[in-house]
């Protein structure tokens, strides 16, 4: 039987990582995410996991980097400048190959910023995790069930790919609150033949990111391009609602994508043929479902909580097939549905209704 | 003609590979890997044993050393260690962290790590200087040391003291275990050994947090002979760094 329960956003991320089998977590305070450490300080103790408040989200990270290494289910989560402080060991975490999962639930900036709900942070999740030729895997959540089902599968795929995860929310998603299904997740694999656990009865293992050896850096870095390839191939989460002939795609992501439904929905009800594409998985991007979508519409509007960063990722898509439209709400403006329909019915309004209907 | 009886008197640890060292000529990392190695054996710790390392000479520990290792950022072992430790308390951790990275850039992560009463090990190297990234000052640079960042010699006016790491640490009530010790002479050696020894026990004990930091020489980046390295341990740097067990449990 799966239960139901009213949930705040965060909690119901950290309840579903536990779900999910996670006792490591290592944190520092920051708004707005901190009711994910306060949940899990009392929740993972009495499951015989570990809580450690550290000092810095620098040691957070690492800590998390140790747990993962002996093969344990390690999480962590932060906000913004946390985030930045652990972009370091996030590039470890890739470089060294082990499996992290990583809650970003944003705050404006740059700097301090603010705390109101934004998605600045896309560019900084997508673009790698700190330096070197890597990639986060990258989750967003539109909805409390969502914090709570992609926290395992966050694990999921940070075990399968031995990859850290990052799920990136804003402070509506994690503040809200909705009813969740609690459908507990399978547990990762079993099988960690790299896992420091002491040499005993076998060779001693090394997990490590430095390559010195002519050559060895490029063999590593073309390993680990087979692994993001494989994710695009294999594991891209999106959803795709359009209908035959639209005139318009509109691509949103999160928080966002939740006021982009209402807004399609209601463009519907007066008769715009209007279609919807909203990415799960920010890395790997669904490349594919964008460009379809906006071939069959010829015209893109991305609508976003920042000055404009997905609209990139779009634009790559389209290969400049398609007409791209933007409006941002940066630093914690969260849009109405009036205003997006607005700014549709501007860009309709440009294309002439001709163009609108074929 | 007479027999000849081959006798072993002395051989590498159990748990050291047989790989030839990188090192330079006079360095005291070998010399200290085999102090490691030589715990281990000890305690028998070779199938349970994690070594964390950080970044600097050290890094290569795990192509002398044959057990689990895990690389850490500069500066973070403690915290990778911590994290290792908590999630597999059979295990047994230490780290091997030169001056720069455990007293400059991990500053904090190895006194919040002793703060903590972490059940873990630190094996702290100091030689005074940066040595990988080739001589520049370290938190640990005597004044008036000539590095290449500070070619007029340290000024703590505007460079700052050495910092006393083991002094620190022995202040904190999580500590279990500090101790200095040199490695200039093998009167100095033995005792160092007999230090890495008691700083293993407090790990296995679960004590807390243990820490020995080893005075010692880089010879490269000294610009001294090993001869003159091992003297400039035992005139200079031993004054500014006493040694002796600073906390024992």
């Amino acid at each position: 039987m799966t239960e139901k329960e009213l949930l705040k956003g965060n909690v119901a991320l950290a309840r579903g990582a536990v779900d999910a089998g996670c006792r490591y977590y290592f944190g520092y305070p920051i708004t707005p995410q901190n009711d994910i450490p306060e949940y899990l300080s009392a929740a993972l103790p009495a499951v015989g996991g570990t809580f450690i408040q550290a000092e810095s989200e620098l040691a957070s990270i690492n800590m998390v980097l140790g747990a993962a290494a002996v093969g344990k289910m390690a999480m962590t989560s932060s906000s913004g400048p946390g985030i930045s402080l652990m972009q370091e060991g996030l590039s470890y975490l890739a470089g060294s190959e082990l499996p992290a999962v990583v809650v970003n639930i944003t705050r404006s900036g740059p700097g301090l910023g603010g705390i109101a709900p934004t998605q600045g942070d896309y560019k900084q999740a997508t673009r790698g995790g700190g330096h070197g030729d890597c990639r986060l895997i990258v989750l967003a959540p539109n909805s409390v069930q969502e914090m709570y089902d992609l926290a395992g599968e966050a694990f999921r795929l940070a075990f399968n790919y031995r990859n850290p995860a990052m799920i990136l929310g804003d402070a509506l998603l994690g503040q809200m609150k909705e009813p969740v299904i609690l459908r507990k997740p399978l547990p990762p694999p079993d099988n960690k033949p790299w896992a420091l656990t002491g040499a005993k009865n076998r060779l001693p293992r090394l997990v490590k990111s430095l390559y010195l050896k002519d050559g060895e850096m490029t063999v590593h870095n073309l390993k680990l391009l087979e692994k993001y390839n494989t994710l695009k191939e294999k594991e891209v989460k999106v959803e795709v609602d359009c209908r035959p002939r639209c005139s318009l795609i509109v691509v949103a992501f999160g928080s966002c994508s939740r006021i982009v439904r209402t807004t399609v929905d209601r463009a519907r009800k007066k008769g715009l043929n209007i279609g919807m594409v909203r990415p799960i998985t920010l890395f790997p991007f669904p490349e594919k479902a964008v460009r379809q979508a906006a071939l069959s519409a010829g015209r893109v509007l991305v609508v976003e909580m920042n000055t404009g960063q997905m609209v990139d990722d779009v634009r790559l898509a389209c290969e400049g097939n398609s007409k791209i439209y933007f409006k941002g709400y940066p630093g914690g403006i969260v849009p109405t549905p009036e205003q997006i329909e607005a700014e549709i019915e501007t860009i309709l309004g440009r294309g002439g209704l001709q163009e609108c209907q074929r | 003609m007479s027999t000849v009886i081959e006798k072993k008197v002395f051989t590498a640890p159990a748990s050291m590979k047989s790989n030839v060292y990188h090192f330079c000529p006079g360095c005291h990392h070998g010399l200290i890997h085999r102090l490691a190695a030589e715990a281990v054996d000890k305690f028998d710790l070779a199938s349970k044993a994690v070594g964390v390392i950080g970044v600097g000479c050290g890094v290569f520990l795990y192509d002398y050393l044959a057990i689990d290792c895990c690389e850490s950022p500069h500066g973070r072992a403690p915290a990778v260690a911590t994290g290792i430790k908590r999630a597999n308390p059979d295990s047994f951790v230490f780290t091997y962290q030169g001056d720069g990275d455990l007293a400059a850039i991990g500053t904090s992560e190895f006194i919040h790590a002793a703060n903590r009463q972490e059940n873990i090990t630190i094996i702290f190297i100091n030689n005074s200087v940066y040595g990988m990234t080739g001589g520049q000052m370290a938190p640990t640079t005597l004044p008036g040391q000539i590095t290449t960042t500070t070619p007029a010699g340290r000024n703590p006016a505007s460079d700052g003291y050495p910092i006393q790491v083991t002094e620190l640490v022995a202040s904190l009530r999580g500590t279990a275990f500090a101790a200095r010790v040199s490695c200039h002479d093998s009167n100095h050696i033995r005792k160092a050994r007999q230090a890495m020894f008691r700083a293993f026990q407090a790990q296995i004990e679960k004590r807390g947090f243990a820490l020995i930091e080893l005075l010692s020489a880089c010879p490269t980046n000294w610009h001294l002979s090993p001869q003159q390295s091992l003297n400039r341990i035992e005139e200079e740097l031993i004054p500014a760094f006493p040694l002796g067990i600073y906390k024992d449990f």
